[in-house]
C-alpha cells in the first residue's frame, strides 16, 4: 500500500501534462503558432542546455538573486536587530516603514532602468528593495520575542550594544533568521524573474520573453517549466534547511 | 478553535500621541533629506526630483488644482480595477477551488503536491504564456493577475480545510451533515483566518502583476505610465508615478486588515 501511495504525487501532472500534449498536438496540426507540445517543450529546452544559453541564463538570474538578497537581507536584520532592541526606535520609525514598505517593488523598475540602465546592478536594487521588509519585519518580530532574561544577562555583564547583538541577540534569533531567510529566497527568486520579464535584457525571464516574440512556443514552455523546476528546488532546499537549523537549535517550528 | 490562525503578537504597546508625532517628525526629517539631496544637486535631478515637482505633477496630473490634466488620475483608476477585478475573480476561484480540494483527504493527497509546485512559480512569468495565447489585450493581462493572485487564496483554503478539529469532522459524520452543510457551517468557518492571510497576499500580488502586465502589455494604466515617464527622462512624473502606487498599496492593505479584523471578532472571544 505504502508504494502506492509515493505514485499519487505523480498522477496529476502526469495526466495534466498529458492532456496538454494530446491538446497542443491537434492545435499544432491545425496550425496554431501559440501553443506547443510539452514534448516539444523539453526538446527545445534540451537544445537550449546543450548551446549552454540555459545555464548562463540561470546563473545570471540566479546570481543576481543572491546578491540582492544579500545586500536586502544584510540590511534588514541590522535595523530588524536595532528596532527590536529599542522600543522607541521601533515606534519612531513606525510610520515611516508603513508609507515607504507597500509600495510595489515593481514600481521601482523604471526609476532603476533609469539610475543603472539595464544589467546587473537595476535588478539588484530592485531585489534588494523587495528582500529587506519581510527580513526587517521578520526579524524584528524575532528580536521582540527574545527571552528577556537573557538580555538582563547581557546588562548585568556590561556587555556594549554591539557584544549584544553579536553575542546574545543573533544566536537567540537563529531559527527564526532562517524562516525570514526562506520567504526571502522566494520573493528574491520571483522578483528576479519579473524584472527580467518587464525590463531587464537578461537572464531567464528575458530568454523566455525573446521565446514568446520569435514565436518559438516550444523554447518558451521549456522556460517556463524550468523556470518552475528551478524554483520549486530551491525552495525545497530551503525548508529543508531551515528546519535542520530548527531541529539543530533544538527550537519546535 | 483556532486551529490554523497564525500567532500573533498581542502585546503591543499602547501607542501616546506623542509617539505619533515624534513617528511623524522621523518621516518629515526623511522627507527634508530627499528634498536636501536633490535641491543641493547631491543626486542628479535626472534620477531625483525635489519634493516640490514631484508634488506639482501629482497635482496636475490628478487635476487638483482644477487646471491639469488628469491623466494619472485616469491611469490609477484603470490600474485600481484591474487590480480589484483580478483579485476579487482570484478570490473567488481560489476559495471554491480549495474548498472542493481540501474537503476531500483523498483528493488532497492526489492534488496538492502539484499545488505546491505551481505556488513558487512567478505569476509574471505566466505573462509571456498568456500574450501567445490570448494576444495582448486587457483580457489577457486580467486574466494573469486573477491567476496568480489566486494560489495563496487556493492554498490558504486548503490549509484551512486539512487543519479542521478532527472532533469536529466526527460531530458533522454522526450528525450526518451534507457535504455542502459541512463546507458552510465547519469548513470555511474553520479556514476564515487563512483564507483572509491569503486575501491579503493575494491583494499584493495582484497590484503587481497588474502593473507588470502593464508594462510589457502596454496597457494603460500607472505600470505603462511610470514606464514611458521614465523612457522620457521625466523624473517627476515618475515619481508622482510611484508615490499614487505606494498609495494603492497601502490603502488596500490598510482596508483588508480592518475588515480582517471586523471578521475575526468571534475568534478573539
Amino acid at each position: 500500500m505504502t508504494d502506492r501511495r509515493a505514485l499519487y504525487p505523480w498522477v496529476c501532472p502526469a495526466v495534466l501534462l498529458g492532456l496538454c500534449e494530446a491538446y497542443a498536438r491537434r492545435a499544432a496540426a491545425l496550425g496554431s503558432e501559440a501553443i506547443a507540445p510539452p514534448s516539444a517543450a523539453l526538446k527545445a529546452l534540451a537544445g537550449a542546455a546543450a548551446d549552454g544559453s540555459l545555464w548562463q541564463a540561470t546563473g545570471f538570474t540566479l546570481g543576481t538573486a543572491a546578491l540582492g538578497l544579500l545586500v536586502g537581507a544584510v540590511l534588514g536584520v541590522g535595523l530588524g536587530i536595532a528596532l527590536g532592541l529599542s522600543r522607541r526606535a521601533a515606534r519612531l520609525s513606525l510610520l515611516s516603514i508603513e508609507v515607504l514598505r507597500p509600495v510595489p517593488s515593481v514600481a521601482l523598475i523604471p526609476l532603476a532602468m533609469l539610475m543603472f540602465g539595464f544589467g546587473v546592478r537595476m535588478e539588484l536594487c530592485i531585489v534588494a528593495f523587495a528582500t529587506f521588509w519581510p527580513m526587517l519585519v521578520l526579524v524584528q518580530s524575532a528580536v521582540q520575542q527574545v527571552e528577556p532574561r537573557l538580555l538582563e544577562v547581557s546588562r548585568v555583564l556590561g556587555l556594549s550594544a554591539r557584544e549584544r547583538a553579536w553575542k546574545i541577540v543573533l544566536p537567540a534569533i537563529v531559527p527564526r533568521l532562517f524562516v525570514a531567510l526562506r520567504l526571502g529566497v522566494a520573493v528574491a527568486l520571483v522578483v528576479a524573474v519579473t524584472v527580467e520579464i518587464a525590463a531587464n535584457p537578461n537572464g531567464m525571464g528575458y530568454a523566455m520573453m525573446i521565446a514568446q516574440q520569435s514565436f518559438e512556443p516550444a523554447l518558451m514552455l521549456g522556460w517556463l517549466g524550468w523556470i518552475g523546476v528551478v524554483g520549486f528546488v530551491i525552495n525545497a532546499a530551503m525548508l529543508r534547511l531551515q528546519r535542520a537549523v530548527a531541529r539543530h537549535m533544538g527550537h519546535k517550528q | 478553535m483556532n486551529g490554523g490562525s497564525t500567532e500573533r503578537s498581542r502585546e503591543r504597546p499602547r501607542e501616546g500621541f506623542g509617539d505619533w508625532l515624534g513617528s511623524a517628525a522621523v518621516l518629515a526629517a526623511l522627507i527634508a533629506l530627499w528634498w536636501a539631496a536633490s535641491s543641493a544637486g547631491w543626486v542628479s535631478r535626472v534620477f531625483l526630483p525635489t519634493p516640490q515637482a514631484t508634488l506639482a505633477s501629482l497635482a496636475e496630473g490628478l487635476n487638483l488644482g482644477g487646471n491639469g490634466n488628469g491623466e494619472l488620475l485616469a491611469f490609477t483608476l484603470a490600474t485600481v480595477s484591474r487590480m480589484v477585478e483580478g483579485w476579487l475573480l482570484a478570490s473567488l476561484f481560489g476559495v471554491l477551488l480549495g474548498a472542493a480540494i481540501g474537503v476531500s483527504p483523498a483528493v488532497r493527497a492526489w492534488v496538492q503536491p502539484t499545488l505546491e509546485f505551481i505556488r513558487p512559480l512567478p505569476a509574471s512569468a505566466l505573462l509571456p504564456l498568456a500574450i501567445s495565447i490570448f494576444g495582448l489585450n486587457p483580457a489577457m493581462v486580467l486574466f494573469v493577475v486573477a491567476f496568480g493572485a489566486m494560489w495563496p487564496v487556493l492554498l490558504a483554503t486548503v490549509h484551512g480545510f486539512a487543519a479542521v478539529e478532527p472532533r469536529l469532522a466526527e460531530v458533522a459524520r454522526c450528525l450526518q451533515m451534507p457535504r455542502a452543510a459541512f463546507v458552510w457551517k465547519i469548513g470555511l468557518p474553520n479556514a476564515m483566518p487563512d483564507i483572509l492571510a491569503g486575501m491579503r497576499l493575494s491583494m499584493t500580488i495582484s497590484l503587481i502583476v497588474a502593473v507588470v502586465g502593464e508594462m510589457i502589455a502596454s496597457q494603460s494604466g500607472l505600470g505603462q505610465a511610470i514606464l514611458l515617464a521614465a523612457r522620457a527622462f521625466r523624473a517627476s512624473e515618475l515619481f508622482a508615478g510611484i508615490v499614487l502606487l505606494g498609495l494603492i498599496g497601502f490603502t488596500s492593505n490598510a482596508l483588508l486588515a480592518l475588515a480582517e479584523n471586523k471578521l475575526l471578532r468571534w475568534q478573539r472571544a
